[in-house]
């Protein structure tokens, strides 16, 4: 079905859903590449208007990419549930948007609609809305998910210590985990980007985190950031093993260029689920996106970024994870061009994932291609953490040097908790508290002095 | 001068860690936030980084240099124009400008026997890492090359360009084998990373399963001998098989010379007694 609009006496026509859509989306440089983005300012504009006239209910019956084709398509119109979706059912794209700034959407009536909405139907809203929008409504909703403690609750805000290594020695892996920990990072996880990926170095890798919270007790979980048939390998041979990783990406074709379909996922998690490792909830799935994934693999089918990357939520809250991550910045100015597209990006992400009952965190990152820098990533960790997002990284001065990338420090962290009040997740709070790393006084957040007594016998194998 | 209170900019206790990591631990603190001198040694980083991405291929030098032993040099240019549209358009990049297709065709018709390997450097991300390895990099190539016997092609320089434009070359050339110098994707501690790329059998549509790649030739990295004995192996093992890519793997024995492998510390955390 085709779509049109007229203003300032122009009739705009749009061939489909999934051009309108693609039309529509605030401009970025991946749009442009995959040749689907508008031509002009005022043309996405318009679309921007016809848009906000769909019916919710138009992206039911009309999928922009076909349901014979596509597993995710299936999985997106097959779980959607019609109850939920009730009370916002009559509304348009433009009706939605009104609603979900109204005072009717609370934390409790949006996580009762989540269900009920389909990925499709959060992208197009978010094209229609303004950063301040996008961080509102976020800022209504909490997606709370446990295994070893609990991240996503009200006014907290977690961190994945990222200790990785050019070459995964467990020294240098050591002593950045270390660093992390003295400045109060680590309670999403502590996760590792491997630099070899033999079933035997994750092992050993997965081994060692595992010997380390044991050993030190920490309120937190670890994650080597392998294939998910890796981690399946690793669990049968009784390598202790919390979270499992995968990339995942919003169409059937991107996902099987990573090697993956809904099946593999799904042994991935019982797999994981068979090893019973949470004390406080068995949420244990650890997904990362990003945008411009499909279009990468060249598995985009017309469709615009933004909107591909939304369906990846759908294939993720199907498997009730733990953490979602989008690596907003990571894929390069082709897709992301500069700070502006990249801070938008990352708001888009956060909310759509958000409003669909996914547990969504942000990699803030750029790398040296883009026109971005430490400004760019301020901004975005500022208004993320405004927005209630529930997990950022934490490395070590923002310098992946395994990946060649920068993503938000310790520091970083830090500066967010200060300045927005945002805590650690509880349990992770208690046992930095108790160990003399991080508490709270009338003046706010102190770091504790020198090195705490639990690390000392750890710093004395060195000398 | 004594009346001022001291810096409240403080070390970190457990600064001896960082011998153990390129990583930036161990920043000190002030309150929480990082000191002026990590924060200044950050964008200093990450100003190199830009200029990396930024600075001009300065392919008249590069063809001097090689002028000066006697080796014939072609200059071309990406369909991409300028540095803007090159990154955000990685597919232009991917081919040659139709100026250069109809100039390297002329030159084809010249030598219509072909070679059996064609170099071809390009600055992609950083033509630091180009213009500070790729000379010393090309003579061990080139001498590898003769001792095997293997005819060359003029070193084509290329604008602009991706690691795929080497297809499009060799495939003009009439090549049986290319390799490519390429800038890499500068890191905050490594804007001169140089890549090389091999392929058996080139022609304009393989993707990088074709490919073989050799990664992080650098100073502080892989050293222009491993790189090239590494590449030696790849092509003599190409050659013999006729394929190149996913089903040709780097299984050159690698003689362990780097030093300190067994004073490694490893996991301090954990007491070997524990781990």
């Amino acid at each position: 079905m085709s779509f049109s609009h007229t203003i300032g006496g122009m009739t705009w026509h749009f061939d489909s859903l999934r051009d309108l859509m693609a039309k529509a989306s605030p401009a970025r440089s991946g749009d442009f590449l995959a040749e689907v983005a508008a031509t002009s300012d005022a043309q996405r504009a318009a679309a921007q208007m016809a848009l906000a006239n769909v019916p919710l209910k138009r992206f039911l019956v009309e999928a922009l990419i076909p349901y014979e084709q596509d597993e995710v398509t299936r999985l997106i119109i097959d779980s959607h549930d019609p109850a939920a979706f009730a009370p916002v059912s009559h509304l348009t794209v433009g009706g939605f948007r009104d609603w979900l700034l109204g005072d009717a959407a609370t934390e409790t009536s949006l996580r009762a609609l989540a269900p009920g909405l389909t990925p499709e139907m959060a992208a197009a809203v978010s094209k229609i809305m303004r950063l301040q929008d996008l961080v509102l409504v976020a800022q209504k909703i909490r997606v709370v998910t446990r295994f070893r403690n609990t991240v996503g609750l009200r006014g907290r805000m977690s961190t994945r210590l990222q200790p990785n290594h050019p070459t995964d020695d467990p020294a240098g892996i050591a002593a950045s985990v270390l660093d992390g920990l003295l400045y109060g990072n680590g309670d999403a996880m502590i996760g590792i980007n491997p630099a070899t990926d033999s079933i035997s170095a994750i092992s050993e890798l997965l081994k060692m985190l595992d010997g380390v919270i044991q050993h030190y007790e920490i309120p937190t979980q670890s994650c080597v950031l392998t294939h998910v048939t890796s981690s399946v390998a690793a669990i049968e041979r009784g390598v202790p093993l919390d979270l499992v990783f995968q990339s995942i990406a919003g169409t059937q074709a991107a996902n099987s260029s990573f090697g993956i379909n809904l099946e593999i996922l799904r042994e991935g998690y019982e797999a994981g689920l068979s090893l019973n490792r949470g004390t406080r909830g068995n949420n244990l799935m650890y997904f990362e996106t990003g945008q411009g994934s499909a279009l990468s693999a060249n598995a985009h089918h017309g469709v615009d970024q933004q909107t591909c990357e939304t369906r990846a939520y759908a294939v993720a809250r199907h498997f009730n994870p733990f953490l979602v991550n989008t690596v907003v910045g990571f894929i390069g100015p082709e897709y992301l061009y500069n700070g502006k597209q990249i801070i938008r990006a990352g708001l888009e992400d956060h909310f759509c994932g958000k409003l669909l009952g996914v547990p969504m965190g942000c990699d803030i990152c750029y790398t040296n291609h883009a026109e971005a820098d430490q400004d760019d990533m301020d901004n975005l960790l500022t208004l993320l953490g405004v927005a209630g997002i529930n997990f950022i990284m934490g490395i070590p001065g923002s310098d992946d040097v395994m990946l060649n990338y920068q993503t938000t420090s310790f520091h970083d962290a830090l500066y967010a908790r200060k300045t927005l009040g945002l805590r650690t997740a509880p349990e992770f709070e208690a046992w930095l508290a108790r160990k003399n790393i991080l508490h709270y006084d009338d003046n706010g957040l102190r770091l504790g002095q020198g090195v705490p007594q639990l690390f000392h016998q750890a710093l004395a194998r060195l000398s | 001068m004594s009346d001022h209170a001291p810096s409240p900019a403080q070390a970190d206790a457990w600064s001896q860690l960082r011998a153990l990591t390129s990583a930036r631990i161990a920043l000190g603190r002030v309150g929480t936030s990082l000191p002026t001198g990590a924060q200044l040694d950050f964008q200093f980083a990450h100003a190199q980084a830009r200029d990396a991405v930024h600075l001009p291929f300065d392919h008249g030098a590069l063809s001097e240099q090689l002028a000066t032993r006697q080796r014939e040099t072609l200059t071309l240019h990406s369909s991409a124009p300028d540095r803007d549209v090159y990154l955000q358009r990685p597919d232009l990049g991917r081919r040659l400008s139709k100026a250069s297709v109809e100039q390297l065709r002329s030159y084809a018709q010249t030598r219509s026997q072909g070679f059996d390997l064609a170099l071809v450097v390009a600055d992609g991300l950083s033509s630091l890492a180009v213009q500070r390895h790729s000379p010393a990099m090309l003579e061990r190539i080139d001498e590898l090359a003769r001792a095997e016997g293997w005819s060359l092609a003029p070193v084509v320089l290329v604008e602009q360009g991706r690691v795929a434009v080497a297809d499009e070359v060799a495939e003009l050339l009439n090549a049986r084998m290319v390799v490519i110098l390429i800038g890499e994707r500068p890191g905050l501690s490594s804007p001169d990373s140089l890549g090389l790329y091999f392929t058996y059998a080139p022609r304009v549509g393989l993707n990088d399963a074709a490919r073989n790649c050799i990664s992080n030739v650098r100073l502080e990295g892989m050293s222009y001998a491993m790189a090239a004995y590494k590449l030696l192996y790849l092509m003599r093992e190409a050659w013999r098989r006729q394929l190149s890519g996913v089903s040709l793997k780097d299984e050159a024995p690698v003689r362990t010379l780097e030093a300190g492998v067994e004073d490694r510390q490893g996991n301090f955390l954990l007491g070997t007694e524990m781990a």
